[in-house]
């Protein structure tokens, strides 16, 4: 197949990405990834051409470090083969154009809508009307739950089809949390609004999904950041990370029914996030990722009383880690729970953690490396195999000492940070960008294409949690229902984030 | 059972032991102050992502302001964020603070209803709805019953079911594809009961504001008892504005 190789936050000419016809396009790309697990769709989405639709393809090859990009300009009335009927990692992706743009797969083995957006295409479809999975089964039963759950997180509904206590089926209903961001990225023009959108795309993933944005958005405007732009970048990504695993972990306690360690790993995440605040005055650190420059910059001080902390924190996490992971009351929980093969995660395609507790090894950290990683911090993935909730809790716990590790190393030579100034950004004209980054959930992925005048027309968002859903809907199956929450949690994945 | 006792030694005292006083560690962007310097006025309005700052006189809204603080960095001579975390008031145009003045917000204790603090003032258990919220403002009101914050320790806590709570606490700027379920959990929500909106993206859609995804009929319909400004909210933003319309 002709196709086209590019970096992770490199730049093309719009009208340099290959234009195939539909079935070469289709055979081309699935030829790419066949028995290959190194390769996987990062993003797949289309862009109105006139009448027409222009279907983009960008494939990630982890070993070459490189990305395929291929297109394909179809008419959106013709009836078109499914990529999903032989590769499922293209479902939510072929879902999308068709509920966005009335795409017709003649197998597509799931066309059901998507997030609802308000900008779909059949708007006598809404989210009260879903149309379930259902069995006529006189011995089995549905239990529906959500929206809105019994915590405080986000909503989203889950139907399970049970047989006595056993999970036969789940299936995942989501678009609660729609607003639109995609859209509002083009509307809104000024910068500092596309940044705070970046920053609430999902709050929990505040740095991973806002460095996505400014290191796309500086590759659109040919602007290369120094080192101490890369260095709070990278040094903020690993506090986040340590922050909300710390949070998980507790979460997982709570799940188990473990007070001390719900109650341990949860006071361990104040210090962090607070020092979040220190530096950047948000827990979240919001505010604090700007394209181009940085407001808040890492001082000595700041970087005395990061060590500090982390030496307070790391005995402590110890000590609970310690116990947590010798309970035998907590292990029974969470061994062989909800567990997803390599078989598995390889058909869905997941990313990030949710790849690696299966012993897929998949982390742009690693792959398509960017900021100052493959530099000053070269990531071994950790990688587990059981794809149980052990294995998750496990890559966290673990991920979470690697990253005070990696930490240190940036603080043994922290940059010095010039005063900045707003500078000019001015972005290119009929230009392709992609940018991944490894959040704390996988891999983020963030495309724009500009018009002649380096106006955005397309702006794409994915979360890695639109990859991983499917991962959960999985890993219930055959479990208890009683056990959903704890796998659940140990996924935790975002449903802003894939609502948008 | 040894080394359980261990642990929590080791863990010292956490506790925040007076919430009412308590300072936010480090920088933090709380109830902002304008002077009355003569700037760029244009500038100053255009810049902000949320149209929180208007002119004539220069005010900040804190219920569209998201706290980024790009306007104190710009025009540090006109505006600086003070570090008072008491944000929260019962009337929305008390969140618009003028340039000159430096007081702080308070509730009007002639709009808070008799029965909150005769019937909720001992105890009040609140249901939790994410309505588009990017689930920031979410884990921090899970943050404000942690070990830190303990708010439980006032008779204030999050409850499971709409059936067993005294009021709602919505966040998120309200996607049209939640104002059904919000709605329905509203009225299973029993007799006297309050609303509060927490975080900028409540209480006016924040950096969605203009979004047609958003249906945010629901705030027309019912009254709002409290609004507690922040992106996301501190934790010690909401516990303070709860108790200040729970108690004198």
């Amino acid at each position: 197949m002709k196709d086209m190789t590019i970096h992770n936050n490199t730049t093309i000419a719009l009208n340099d990405i290959p234009k195939l016809n539909y079935d070469n396009f289709m055979e081309g790309n699935l030829g790419l990834l066949s028995e290959k697990p190194e390769r996987h769709c990062v993003l797949y989405f289309g862009c109105r051409e006139d009448e027409l639709l222009r279907l983009i393809c960008c494939l990630a090859d982890d070993e070459t470090h490189l990305i395929h990009i291929s297109s394909s300009l179809v008419n959106p009335s013709t009836v078109l083969p499914s990529f999903t009927a032989q590769n499922a990692n293209f479902e939510k992706f072929e879902r999308e154009l068709h509920e966005n743009f009335g795409l017709k797969y003649a197998d597509h083995p799931w066309l059901k809508p998507l997030r609802y957006a308000y900008n779909r295409l059949d708007l006598s479809q809404t989210v009260e009307n879903y149309p379930f999975c259902q069995s006529e089964s006189e011995e089995l039963h549905e239990v529906g739950v959500g929206p809105i759950h019994a915590g405080i997180i986000e909503p989203g509904h889950f139907r399970f089809i049970c047989n006595g206590e056993q999970i036969m089926h789940l299936e995942i209903q989501l678009g609660y949390q729609h607003r639109g961001i995609e859209q509002l990225f083009l509307e809104k023009k000024k910068l500092l609004e596309r940044t705070t959108l970046a920053e609430n795309i999902a709050g929990d993933t505040t740095i991973g999904h806002t460095t996505a944005f400014v290191n796309l958005w500086e590759s659109l405007c040919g602007f290369t950041p120094d080192r101490s732009l890369s260095f709070a970048r990278t040094l903020a990504q690993e506090l986040e990370r340590i922050a909300i695993h710390t949070g998980d972990l507790s979460g997982v306690c709570t799940d188990i029914g473990y007070q001390l360690g719900h109650s341990v790993y949860g006071r361990l995440r104040t210090p962090i996030i607070n020092f979040m605040q220190e530096w950047s005055g948000n827990r979240f650190g919001k505010g604090l990722i700007r394209a181009g420059k940085i407001n808040y910059p890492f001082t000595p001080e700041l970087a005395e009383r990061l060590q500090a902390i982390l030496k307070a924190y790391e005995p402590d996490f110890d000590e609970i880690t310690e116990m947590f992971f010798h309970l035998l009351s907590t292990l029974s929980r969470m061994e062989k729970t909800g567990v997803v093969s390599y078989e598995k995660v390889l058909e869905i395609g997941t990313v990030g953690m949710s790849a690696r507790m299966s012993g897929l090894n998949r982390d742009i950290r690693t792959s398509h490396p960017y900021n100052l990683y493959g530099s000053t911090i070269v990531h071994e993935p950790i990688l587990k195999h059981h794809g149980d909730v052990y294995s998750r809790v496990q890559i966290r716990k673990q991920e979470i000492k690697q990253s005070i590790g990696y930490i240190r190393t940036l603080l043994e030579n922290v940059p010095e940070f010039p005063k900045t100034e707003n500078p000019i950004l001015t972005a290119g004209g009929d230009i392709f960008v992609l940018s991944l980054v490894e959040g704390w959930r996988g891999e983020i992925c963030h495309a724009a294409i500009t018009d002649a005048s380096g106006n955005l027309i397309v702006y794409k968002i994915k979360d890695p949690s639109h990859h991983n859903w499917m991962a959960l809907a999985e890993a219930v199956q055959n479990n208890e229902i009683s056990d959903f929450p704890i796998c659940n949690k140990s996924f935790n994945l975002s449903y802003s984030g894939h609502d948008l | 059972m040894s080394s359980n006792i261990k642990i929590m030694w080791h863990q010292g005292k956490q506790y925040i032991p007076d919430v009412t006083t308590a300072k936010v560690p480090g920088i933090f962007r709380g109830r902002p102050v304008i002077s009355t310097v003569k700037v760029n006025e244009d500038m100053l309005v255009d810049l902000c992502p949320t149209h929180a700052i208007s002119a004539n006189p220069i005010c900040i809204d804190l219920g569209k302001c998201t706290f980024c603080g790009e306007c104190a960095i710009l025009f540090p001579e006109k505006i600086f964020f003070a570090k008072d975390c008491k944000l929260a008031t019962n009337q929305r145009s008390r969140l618009i603070v003028r340039e000159g003045e430096d007081q702080p917000v308070t509730l009007n204790p002639n709009m808070v209803r008799d029965e909150i603090r005769r019937i909720f003032g001992r105890s009040l258990k609140l249901r939790q709805v994410s309505a588009g919220g990017d689930n920031s403002c979410e884990m921090e009101l899970n943050a404000t019953n942690n070990v830190n914050f303990d708010m439980s320790r006032f008779g204030i806590d999050f409850v499971a079911s709409p059936r067993h709570a005294d009021g709602l606490v919505i966040t998120g700027p309200i996607t049209a594809n939640m104002a059904e379920p919000l709605e329905r959990c509203y009225n299973a929500v029993p007799n006297p009961k309050i609303i509060i909106l927490a975080g900028t993206d409540a209480i006016s859609g924040g950096i969605f504001a203009d979004s047609p995804a958003l249906n945010r009929d629901f705030l027309s319909r019912h009254t709002i008892d409290l609004y507690v400004p922040g992106n996301p909210v501190h934790p010690l933003t909401f516990i303070n504005g709860v108790l200040s319309l729970l108690r004198k």
